[in-house]
């Protein structure tokens, strides 16, 4: 069976090339799809492609002699994690959806469904060490940087479970390395500079990721970060996830340039396809690279879309058409297009991504379990954590028989 | 001087902790817009003391991403009127981050330079910065009215692992003042939100903030003259107020009044009454507390308009005698 589809394979695929590891044909292996749990897959571990070459968009590039390169590499284990990982984050912020329309979320809620491939790519190509800070669309980066799901929804529900206790809600969520979660349009691009600095200044060899949108791209405050980063040449990497609407304003009516990628004039710049999470780990990787060497910073535009509104007050079919919205579904969307990537490239069985995607949803029901169960963050606390290292504080309540605590 | 104290202060925190950096306009090659960093970048380089564009929004949000990032930067404003550009980096990256992010993420920074009225530098350049920021939970705020001061408190700020903001005043900068033993140590540094008595009194309490304090000094020499004992309270930190302080001494005295450069309308001054209402001085009062501010306008440039756009003694010396009734 393994003969014919290799046969298949080399004749209708071109122009991938396939690379084979020759192994002992065994049938019944068992194999493990995800950490911790065995499943029975019907094919065995020899038939998959362990390893294959793409072929990937060229990026447009601003002030660089070349681009990241127009071939990736994907082995079958990567392949798995990068559609776990998009999966996971679809499939929370669907949860997300559902849990704000049963108002048991409450207040902004900004979902990334679309975008996945852009927070896969980024992680994929970066380490824990180096830092990533980016505005309010922040669900999907709170995750690949490290935080449970479940304290993600936790947040969101405003329970004490939630990665922040509750106090900061969707646009709040911190973890070591991944500076949130930011409310105000643009600030955090000179944060995510300074972020820069500091790593400069410490010498680690980190580099920070900062990330904005479409709309935040004419902020002042940017061009400032950018005239700063370049003088002194900050290990910055200045990424633009170009979704094509700054809330309801398409990008045509709010930039007069809507090339995104040379906005940082004397900044070098590449122009990336979002949806494509190998576009997106080559983009990064040969961003990091270009930092790390000490060539000062880089400013990526990702294309990429949103399937949801601005946020949950936002239909967001007022501004755009159901059939485009529609058509990036069908013809681009980044889970699904890793998905038969690796189908047609025989990396793994239809059957693995139907466990991963059981998986998956159990995984995040029980977050949604657990985020809806837990109990709100006591009273008690509502004054804590004003100072770091300081002695207990008294805080003004809503009338002066109202003395709080307030403990670091 | 009170130039000198703030110049020794960011010395010996440069030297003492390697995460210590300063920013800002002028603060490197040009020794200081008002020479305060003078030497500093001679002796420390580049890296440690970096002279920026005049872009507030944008170096104000890189000093505070890189305290988040684990240094510890000291972020100049030529002016706190300049600071308005970047307040949204102040309070809402800076002062609320550490709450809104559960005790996650600290922001330890000071932001520092002159506030209030100088001399001659007209409407834009003469704004009180004091209410607008000991308005905001998450900062304190601190004002410095001798060089003691200034050195103790500057040291503090630097060492305190949350956002403080740093009033000084231009027209202190060149004020000679002694300085004790104590404060010449390495290690001296001044508690944040602690007030100290300047002057001891007997019939009024009056109570201020820095270059008001030597209005108020010079003021309650002027009423010692005539029997009135003042007892002048130097607030040292608009926030946290030391409320416990200024009630104590108003128990004392039955009388109150504040002395401000900034305006009346939800100042210091304001605050400072309303506190002493809700707590239990307010029965020790023998007459409505008093506020003495600048004048609730912009501010004019010629002399004689802006000389009588701020408090002057004389201004101060009618209102203690008016709260008295005397």
């Amino acid at each position: 069976m393994s003969a014919c589809l290799l046969a298949f394979a080399t004749a209708v695929l071109e122009p991938v090339k396939l690379q084979w590891l020759f192994n002992d044909f065994i049938l019944g292996y068992f194999q493990d799809v995800l950490l911790g749990s065995r499943v029975v897959v019907s094919r065995s571990f020899a038939d998959f492609t362990p390893q294959a070459t793409f072929d990937i968009k060229k990026c447009d590039v601003h002030r660089l002699e070349e681009g990241p390169p127009v071939k990736a590499t994907l082995t079958r284990d990567q392949g798995l994690q990068y559609y776990r990982i998009m999966q996971t984050v679809r499939r929370m912020e669907l949860k997300a959806d559902q849990l704000y329309k049963q108002k048991i979320i409450r207040g902004f809620c900004h979902l990334y469904d679309g975008q996945e491939a852009c927070a896969a790519g980024i992680e994929a190509a970066i380490n824990p060490s180096d830092h990533l800070i980016t505005a309010y669309r922040a669900h999907g980066y709170t995750y690949t940087r490290g935080v449970a799901i479940k304290e993600i929804l936790a947040e969101l529900t405003g329970r004490k479970g939630g990665v922040a206790k509750g106090k900061g809600g969707s646009m709040h969520m911190y973890a070591p390395h991944f500076y949130g979660g930011n409310g105000i349009v643009g600030a955090q691009v000179p944060l995510g500079a300074g972020i820069a600095l500091a790593c400069q200044y410490q010498g680690n060899n980190q580099v920070c990721v900062t990330l904005y949108g479409d709309g935040a791209a004419n902020q002042g405050q940017l061009f400032e970060a950018f005239n700063m980063a370049a003088l002194w040449k900050l290990p910055c990497i200045f990424i633009c996830e170009n979704n094509k609407y700054g809330m309801g304003t398409s990008v045509e009516r709010a930039s007069a340039s809507t090339d995104y990628y040379k906005r940082g004039d004397f900044i070098p710049g590449l122009r990336v396809d979002g949806m494509d999470v190998l576009c997106v780990r080559e983009a990064t990787q040969f961003a990091a690279d270009h930092c790390r060497s000490g060539k000062g910073p880089i400013v990526m535009e990702l294309q990429t879309y949103r399937y949801h509104g601005h946020s949950m007050s936002d239909p967001g079919v007022s501004y755009r058409t159901r059939e485009e919205i529609q058509e990036v579904r069908s013809k681009s969307d980044p889970i699904s297009l890793l998905k038969d990537r690796m189908l047609s490239n025989n990396m793994a069985a239809v059957e693995e991504f139907k466990e991963i995607d059981i998986a998956i949803r159990k995984e995040v029901e029980e977050a949604a379990q657990y985020a809806t169960s837990d109990p709100e963050p006591p009273l008690e606390e509502l004054c804590n954590h004003i100072f770091k290292n300081d002695p207990p504080l008294e805080v003004r309540g809503t009338h002066p028989w109202a003395t709080l605590k307030s403990v670091s | 001087g009170f130039r000198d104290a703030l110049n020794q202060a960011m010395d010996e925190e440069l030297e003492r902790d390697e995460r210590v950096f300063l920013l800002g306009e002028e603060v490197a090659q040009y020794d200081g817009a008002y020479k305060v960093s003078r030497g500093l970048w001679k002796k420390y380089g580049d890296k440690r003391i970096i002279d920026t564009p005049i872009t507030e929004m944008g170096f104000t949000g890189i000093a505070v991403g890189a305290a988040m990032a684990g240094l510890r930067p000291i972020c100049e404003f030529m002016t706190f009127n300049f600071s308005m550009q970047a307040i949204d980096q102040v309070i809402n990256s800076a002062a609320k981050t550490y709450y809104m992010s559960a005790g996650l993420q600290s922001v330890p920074i000071v932001f520092r330079g002159p506030n209030g009225a100088s001399a001659g530098v007209a409407a834009q350049h003469s704004q009180c910065f004091a209410a607008w920021y000991g308005h905001c939970p998450g900062l304190k705020v601190v004002s410095p009215w001798n060089a003691e001061d200034a050195k103790g408190l500057l040291k503090s700020a630097i060492r305190d692992d949350n956002p403080v903001v740093f009033l000084e005043n231009e027209l202190m900068y060149g004020v000679p003042f002694e300085m004790s033993e104590e404060s010449q140590s390495k290690d001296f540094t001044i508690p944040i939100g602690k007030a100290k008595v300047e002057r001891q009194g007997t019939h009024v309490t009056m109570v201020t903030h820095s270059r008001y304090v030597s209005h108020c000094l010079d003021a309650a020499a002027v009423l010692a003259k005539e029997g009135i004992e003042c007892e002048v309270i130097n607030l040292r930190t608009i926030r946290p107020l030391d409320v416990d302080c200024i009630e104590t001494s108003v128990m004392k005295t039955n009388h109150l009044v504040t002395v401000e450069g900034g305006w009346p309308q939800f100042g210091v001054g304001a605050e400072i009454c309303a506190r002493v209402m809700e707590g239990p001085a307010f029965n020790y009062l023998d007459a409505p507390a008093t506020r003495v501010t600048g004048v609730d306008i912009p501010m004019p440039y010629a002399k004689i308009l802006e000389d009588n756009s701020l408090p002057q003694i004389k201004d101060i010396i009618f209102s203690v005698k008016k709260t008295l009734n005397v």
